[in-house]
């Protein structure tokens, strides 16, 4: 019987995931899609930003989504019936977020050879989706107004890892205290490279510079 | 839930540890969890002991936590100061332009094994 001994290992228990992470990035970058990833707290509106993006999009894209709420196939059908784009309901087992490897077995059911843009509507939590890299092309996170201007302060990391911010629900604005100008420093504080994106997702306001910097990285990504 | 989810991805890398270095057998796992990692001991040890059971290498691996301590950054008079004490608003000068620099770890620091 051998004898046991200590093996060092000082190693954030992420690195495997970010590894895969970066894997699969690559991969996605060799077969021209782009992988978007989107995080929020529940209700601050992916899915119904997402059925807009979608319609704006889908002449010139063409655009699959992933829908991986806890336990529910609510939002799939939603996609389903608004836009037509292929969705498919992933199934996280109970758990917070998706790793890299579930994003991948996603993407593997989904089908990535006919698709420029794969969207990935995270599971709705601030903290866990923050720290498991997908493997996504680009990050993009909802804020919405009713959720208040102090939300980059409380949960600062999903702010470093994003690269856009859609400040939605810009129609109750005069119903809230929410400080527009406030969110912005907050945020830029935490990512100064952010790009900040205003909307209301009900009326579609706002949508067109959101829609357009999405295309502008997705022609990028697949060029 | 979050607690699940780490106890898979330890397990991830252990394997991936245990060829690298031809292990049979894993007795411990010792943990680094920052102050504000979010990580509850109490809950990983209760997942990892239900997760274990499906893996010879790690099924009678003992989980053990080591805790470091948070500290926050004050960006306006460019002090440190203990997180968990204090929060938000920085004691030395009421600024709250303050983040943590360290706090948020969750490490594997050593295992042992054969
Ligand atoms: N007033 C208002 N309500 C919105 C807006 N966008 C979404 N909602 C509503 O917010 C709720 C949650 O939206 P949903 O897209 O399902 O959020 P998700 O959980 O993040 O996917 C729904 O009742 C939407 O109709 C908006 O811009 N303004
Ligand atoms: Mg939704
Ligand atoms: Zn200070």
């Amino acid at each position: 019987m051998d004898s046991m001994r200590i093996i060092e290992v000082k190693q954030s228990i992420f690195a495997d995931n970010d590894e895969d992470a970066n894997k699969l990035r690559s991969r996605l970058k060799e077969q021209k899609t782009f992988l978007l990833n989107m995080m929020s707290s529940p209700g601050s509106g992916k899915t119904t930003t997402l059925v807009r993006t979608i319609n704006a999009l889908s002449d010139r894209l063409r655009i699959g989504v992933m829908e991986a709420d806890i336990d529910s196939d609510v939002d799939a059908w939603t996609i389903a019936e608004k836009t037509s784009a292929k969705t498919i309901q992933l199934h996280t087992g109970g758990m917070c977020h998706l790793d890299a490897d579930m994003t991948r077995q996603g993407l593997k059911e989904l089908g990535t050879e006919e698709i420029d843009l794969a969207v990935l509507e995270n599971v709705g939590n601030l903290v866990c989706p923050a720290e498991f890299d997908t493997g996504a092309s680009k990050n993009v996170m909802i804020l919405s107004v009713p959720e208040g201007h102090d939300k980059p302060l409380k949960y600062p990391l999903i702010f470093t890892v994003c690269d856009a911010l859609i400040i939605n629900k810009i129609d109750v604005l005069p119903y809230f205290d929410f400080d527009m100008d406030l969110v912005r420093e907050y945020a830029k504080r935490r990512n100064p490279k952010l790009k900040i994106f205003p909307i209301c997702a009900k009326t579609g306001e706002g949508m067109e510079a959101w829609c357009d910097w999405l295309y502008q990285e997705v022609m990028e990504w697949n060029k | 839930m979050h607690e699940l989810g780490i106890v898979v991805h330890i397990t991830k890398t252990l394997k991936g540890i245990a060829k690298e270095n031809q292990l049979k057998e894993i007795a411990s796992v010792s943990l680094e969890l920052g102050e504000v990692s979010g990580v509850i001991p109490e809950i990983l040890t209760d997942c990892w002991n239900y997760y274990r059971k499906k893996f010879p290498l790690i099924e009678e691996a003992e989980l053990k936590f080591e805790t470091l301590p948070a500290v926050t950054y004050c960006e306006d008079c460019e002090k440190t100061y203990p997180t968990v004490q204090y929060g938000k608003k920085c004691p030395h000068c009421g600024s709250d332009h303050t983040y943590l620099i360290a706090g948020n770890e969750c490490n594997i620091k050593e295992i042992e094994a054969c």
